[in-house]
């Protein structure tokens, strides 16, 4: 679990994703043809097939995290900020921060009493410890982004990380590649970027491959936590095949292939049904003429905070899976 | 060439006045001129290589659409890009024939007192154009025409008071970046931001650029506050450049280009507030296999009302800035195409 660890305690929020990029392409360039990025800095991997006619098939995992975004800094030298993605601010109250140039901050909050019960994200600060406005702006001026600072532990089986979404998503692609044996078509990995703000990585990708299927690999919620709202997915009952999200529904070609590739490989697997949120598979399935597309998930709990929670055996699920996919391509036979 | 800007009526899918100013104005200093189907104005100017840079700012403005004609004559509308609280009482004009008329409410002496806690809707108000039947309206009035505020452009020293300056500022700016650059570029004058940033689409795709600036008009942040949050940017400081909106986070190494450029030149510049409002680049970035794209604006008060005050130093200063910059990203061309 050693790269999933460090995948996810790199720095990356939307827009800011260098690093995780740069990790990322030492660990696959050796066994592509090339590796290219793009100029929204998607990072696309290609590795061609070697029979002619074949179909392109696009697999991808989006590199960015939410973040913070620094908007004012005050006399005293406190930060305020808002949120880069989907940020629930009722999570991040005295976590740690730490900027792209390592400075590490802790989020506070007013407390006068008519501060809201629930405070807004404007009623909450970042103190990164400078004595004023003189010596915070040395250390970080406005638009600066933030990430969680949290570190990846292994619990038993389980890997409890900020950033699982999406960097779990990227490690099942770089095992992947690592794996590959055999395959079918002509095979385009894509680390995108920018997917928390809006899914804005894949849509071009997307539209530079052009192809004729895409599987976006990402995170999914869970119901198997104490009181929690239903949702037919657990953490260690293998790989979640989606049918819908929020954004999104599967192709059901695309869909019936992967329930089928799961079975007759005896990968354990679930299927899918998220109503809160959706993935880069939403926009890109819409690019040009239309692609045909599916996702596979990994369940995840308390997605969206500091520490996001999965279980190492649906990751190799996962990948055991995608290898399936490489090897006999999407078309139906 | 400001005060026809302003003044001339260019709501969202009803820009042909501004277009047909701007072709006029600059049609000796472009070398193509192309009016496509949602009518943006694309030109082209100079001999366009690789590298293709393209230059934005959209001609619509916001205002309202005629949506219904009561029987006593006064008529209903929706709004485009306008909240109802700066409507009250504000003198219009509506439609080609420029039909003058005031958005009526019901006056103080009527409004309980309940209502005065509750702010306006749109649906409490109407345009009144001074008749008194449905007949009489139709004769001037049709469901679907566009209005906007009746509002005289005046300039006071370097202060400039006017209706529309977003974006209509951003348009002279470009207009004077056509005539005073001699980097080969593409400029796009867009329809329909305000209703979505549709234009800039459209136009992106067919320019189908490397690098895209976005000039544009933002709200300036200089209302009192209370808390120690310095607000931002001002009128007077300098052109705004994006760090990130709503609509995209900027292309790094253009920002630094910018920033960079105006140390250089001693160009006066100031950040916006990250993560608020949205611009074409917004549109421009996601189009195709993407573009790297920036915003450039120049800071107003009380953008999306009857009135903005901005100042012509921060125009000056912002012409001079995309000068610069684009003969700064044109020295290195094979890094941006």
């Amino acid at each position: 679990m050693e790269l999933a660890k460090r995948l996810c305690d790199t720095f990356g929020p939307a827009g800011r994703e260098g690093a995780v990029r740069e990790l990322i392409r030492a660990e696959i360039k050796d066994y592509c043809k090339d590796t290219t990025v793009d100029r929204l800095g998607n990072l696309i991997a290609h590795i061609p097939a070697k029979r002619k006619n074949a179909e392109k098939i696009m697999l991808c995992a989006h590199m960015d995290e939410i973040g913070l975004i620094v908007t004012h800094v005050d006399k005293k030298g406190f930060l305020r900020f808002t949120n880069i993605g989907g940020i629930f601010k009722e999570r991040i109250l005295y976590e740690r921060v730490i900027f792209e140039n390592g400075v590490i901050g802790v989020i506070g909050v007013e407390t006068k009493p008519e501060t809201p019960e629930r405070p807004r994200m404007d009623n909450m600060y970042i103190d990164i410890g400078a004595k004023n406005r003189n010596e915070a702006a040395a250390m970080v001026k406005i638009g600066d982004i933030a990430a969680f600072c949290e570190h990846a532990v292994v619990l038993k089986k389980r890997l409890l990380a900020k950033a699982l979404d999406d960097r779990i998503g990227c490690y099942c692609l770089i095992e992947t590649i690592k794996k590959l044996k055999s395959h079918k078509d002509d095979l385009y990995f894509v680390f995108t970027v920018q997917e928390e703000v809006g899914l804005r990585g894949a849509r071009t990708g997307a539209y530079a491959i052009a192809p004729m299927y895409a599987i976006a690999i990402d995170v999914t919620d869970t119901g198997d936590t104490p009181e929690a709202s239903k949702m037919a997915v657990s953490i260690g009952n293998g790989v979640a095949i989606k049918v819908k999200d929020s954004g999104f529904i599967s192709n059901p070609v695309v869909k019936e292939q992967l329930v089928r590739y799961a079975r007759e490989a005896e990968i354990p697997y679930q299927l899918e049904i998220l109503e809160h949120g959706t993935t880069d598979a939403a926009i890109i399935q819409v690019v040009k003429q239309g692609i045909l597309s599916g996702v596979l998930s990994i369940p995840t709990r308390y997605i969206h905070s500091t520490s996001e929670l999965c279980d190492w055996a649906d990751v190799d699920a996962t990948v055991q899976l995608l290898l399936q996919v490489c090897k006999r391509g999407l078309s139906p036979s | 060439m400001l005060r026809e800007l302003s003044e001339y009526m260019g709501v969202s899918g009803g820009e042909q006045r501004i277009r047909a100013f701007i072709k006029e104005q600059i049609k000796d200093d472009v070398d193509e001129m192309i009016e496509d189907a949602y009518g943006n104005l694309i030109v082209k100017k100079g001999k366009v290589t690789a590298l293709r840079i393209l230059l934005t700012a959209h001609m619509d403005e916001v205002g309202f659409i005629i949506t219904g004609i009561e029987k006593s004559g006064l008529l209903r509308f929706a709004t485009i890009g306008l909240a109802p609280q700066v409507l009250y009482a504000k003198r219009v004009v509506i439609g080609e024939k420029a039909i003058p008329g005031v958005i009526g409410h019901k006056p103080v002496h009527q409004v309980k007192h309940e209502e005065t806690e509750k702010l306006v809707e749109t649906k409490d108000l109407f345009i009144d154009i001074g008749v008194s039947s449905k007949d009489e309206a139709k004769k001037h009035v049709g469901i679907g025409e566009l209005g906007t505020f009746c509002t005289e452009f005046r300039e006071v020293g370097e202060t400039i008071f006017g209706k529309a300056f977003d974006d209509r500022i951003g348009c002279y700016m470009l207009m004077e970046v056509i005539k005073k650059t001699s980097v080969p570029l593409y400029c796009a004058f867009t329809v329909q931001e305000e209703a979505g940033l549709r234009g800039a689409r459209i136009a992106a795709y067919r320019v189908n650029p490397q690098v895209a600036i976005a000039v544009d008009a933002t709200a300036s942040g200089e209302w009192p506050e209370e808390k120690d949050v310095p607000l931002y940017p001002e009128i007077g400081k300098g052109p705004v450049i994006t760090i990130a909106d709503r609509s995209l986070i900027c292309d790094r190494e253009l920002v630094a280009l910018l920033e960079h450029t105006a140390q250089k030149h001693a160009i006066p510049y100031q950040f916006k507030k990250p993560m608020i409002g949205g611009t074409d680049a917004g549109a421009i970035h996601l189009t195709r296999e993407g573009v790297r794209a920036v915003a450039v604006q120049t800071p107003a008060r009380y953008i999306h009302s009857p009135l903005a005050i901005a100042n012509k130093k921060d125009i000056k200063a912002g012409i001079k800035l995309l000068t610069s910059s684009i003969e700064a990203i044109a020295q290195k061309e094979s890094q941006w195409s």
